[in-house]
């Protein structure tokens, strides 16, 4: 009897204690990166990095403003593109789409695009877009993300807008309001914030997308606010010049890379931080 | 007197009723509209990449899934060496990956006190929300030089002589290869894996746990006993997700997979994946059967990581209901 009970207790033990092995494993990852990132990073950080463009082969300097730039324009413009797409085909999803088969194929297939390989994504707008306009450009660059960006935002404005309670669009049905002002004047509005965070997410997702602007936006050495041309972007200089000779490029792209990651995971923080707070109200 | 201006109220209510009621359908109609953009995009993504791999899956038929050779003077493509790396670092990134983000979910949800719950699930929730070129970077100039200096050669010495598998070790240790790409690729999908796991974990009746708990059981015997088998179908959902993330993962494999088309049997040797290749050669691709072959690649990536996703996406909203992101 003794005995099972201290066989218990040790399993029970070994396995706790492999479980915290675990979690200080993933932590052990996390700040691994994140240190090698600033003492790499940093040291590559100066007010050159801003003010002058990216340097040829063999130059000495340089910076990443054109990257800069360039990725600054093809973000804003998927932005545009996706946000206004996602959250009405959000609406959709909550308002109408609570018993249609079509909704629940349509959120299935999104859940999919979610985990979709983001590189696929590039041959598409490639043969859709690159192809049949005469090249690489930005506008194609902000296509592809924005395709990466949609389904985060349908499923955050999905979800945020079925946590609205139905009194409150029944009170507003019953003083007469047509459903689209309900959707958008009532229940659109009483989750703004969480919309807002889910966009925010969605462009943290696609800052660091490197694979789909591969073939779509291509890169550009030079500064360029032209969108039908191809377009200097952080992530694709980041890959170019880690795996470059020259140490001023892979200088550049620790650079670049924490400029991007620091982007990303203040989003990431600051969304939760934000929405932690409304928790508690 | 009081009659026509009564009648005239009912006609405007009843213009206003038709015009709400026509607002209201094109409100329908076109926020259905944008709905259906994602699964345009979708059926437009096998269209058109079926279009483009046409001219290569002409040539070379269904052997091009197992023919091992892509030699581009020979116009002469198959493409079962990034297959193998891509199934190969995707299962071995899985061998890792789940245990540890099993061993993640259970202390998150048993055993971590309260008060750290919240900022320890952030921190794994940030592993997922670093940019894949950044693991690249990091995998190719921290992690694979130390890996061949500290961890290759004591492996080789310890396993290199074991029958049938010391041949995985073999090689020389150069820090890029097959097990590096899947232990970043590990690294990489452990938050989506861990953080699947922690949500169906927390759907377990809290009355199941503890009458385990009431009549004596350990922790580990509540999650071995109670929560796994109750918790099966969305665990595996877990795992098929990140099976959907390892295959089609490609800046962090490209740094650090080493980038040779062919098969070697050992896991120290470079290889390629398909999502590495496509980024290495798709830009200096000659038109015709190469550019047909790698967009035949990419069909066939699409496909896999389409059928892994949808398995996983169907077990996980089995497991939770239809919500969850």
């Amino acid at each position: 009897m003794m005995k099972l009970y201290t066989r218990r207790i040790w399993i029970n033990r070994i396995g706790i204690t492999l479980s915290m092995a675990a979690m200080s494993l993933g932590l052990i990852a996390l700040l691994w990166i994140l240190w090698t990132l600033f003492s790499k990073g940093f040291a590559a950080l100066n007010w050159d990095m801003f003010t002058q463009d990216t340097p040829a082969p063999g130059s000495e300097g340089g910076g990443l403003r054109n990257a800069i730039v360039g990725s600054g324009l093809i973000l804003l413009f998927s932005m545009l593109i996706s946000t206004p797409i996602g959250i009405l085909a959000g609406i959709y999803l909550a308002e109408f789409g609570r018993v249609s088969k079509f909704a629940s194929f349509t959120r299935f297939m999104t859940d999919i695009m979610l985990s979709a390989p983001s590189i696929v994504i590039g041959l598409f707008v490639y043969a859709l877009f690159v192809t049949t306009t005469g090249g690489f450009s930005g506008w194609a660059g902000s296509l592809s993300l924005a395709l990466i960006a949609i389904p985060v935002v349908v499923r955050t404005t999905e979800n945020m807008l079925k946590l609205v309670p139905t009194s409150l669009r029944e009170a507003a049905f019953a003083v007469g309001a047509p459903r689209w002002q309900v959707s958008l004047k009532v229940t659109l509005r009483a989750v703004k914030s969480g919309v807002v965070t889910g966009v925010l997410l969605a462009m943290a997702r696609i800052t660091g997308e490197t694979a789909p602007l591969l073939f779509t936006a291509l890169n550009n050495q030079f500064f360029s606010t032209n969108m039908d041309k191809p377009m200097g972007n952080l992530p694709v200089v980041i890959y170019q010049f880690a795996l470059s000779p020259y140490d001023n490029w892979v200088n550049l792209a620790w650079g670049g890379a924490l400029l991007i990651a620091f982007l990303v995971l203040a989003v990431n923080i600051g969304v939760r931080v934000v929405f932690r707070n409304k928790d508690k109200r | 007197m009081s009659e026509p201006s009564a009648t005239a109220g009912i006609d405007l209510h009843a213009k206003q009723v038709r015009k709400f009621r026509l607002q209201d359908r094109f409100f329908h109609h076109s926020t259905q509209i944008f709905a259906f953009v994602v699964l345009a995009a979708l059926v437009g993504i096998l269209v058109s990449l079926s279009i483009e791999a046409w001219p290569s899956l002409k040539e070379f038929g269904p052997s091009f899934l197992w023919t091992n050779v892509w030699s581009v003077p020979d116009d002469k493509f198959g493409a079962l060496a990034a297959i193998y790396g891509t199934v190969t670092t995707s299962v071995l990134a899985l061998l890792i990956a789940v245990p540890v983000s099993f061993g993640i979910a259970l202390f998150l949800t048993e055993t971590c006190p309260l008060w750290l719950r919240r900022p320890l699930g952030t921190a794994i929730e940030l592993l997922a929300g670093i940019p894949s070129i950044v693991y690249g970077i990091w995998g190719l100039f921290v992690f694979a030089p130390l890996f061949a200096d500290h961890i290759q050669p004591p492996m080789q010495a310890l396993l290199g002589d074991v029958p049938i598998i010391g041949s995985w070790f073999s090689g020389p240790p150069i820090g890029v290869g097959i097990l590096t790409a899947s232990i970043v690729l590990a690294l990489m999908v452990i938050p989506f894996i861990a953080s699947v796991m922690r949500d169906v974990f927390e759907t377990v009746p809290h009355v199941l746990k503890e009458s385990a708990y009431g009549i004596g059981c350990t922790n580990w015997e509540v999650v071995r006993n109670v929560v796994l088998p109750y918790t099966r179908v969305g665990v595996i959902g877990g795992i098929m997700l990140g099976l959907g993330r390892a295959l089609g993962e490609t800046m962090a494999v490209t740094f650090v997979i080493g980038n040779a088309n062919r098969i070697n049997g050992s896991l120290f040797a470079p290889g390629t994946s398909i999502a590495s290749t496509l980024a290495n050669e798709f830009g200096e691709a000659t038109p015709g059967l190469h550019i047909a072959s790698l967009f035949a690649l990419g069909l066939v990536l699409f496909v896999i990581t389409f059928i892994v996703l949808a398995i996983s996406r169907w077990l996980i909203s089995r497991s939770m209901g239809s919500e969850g992101l």
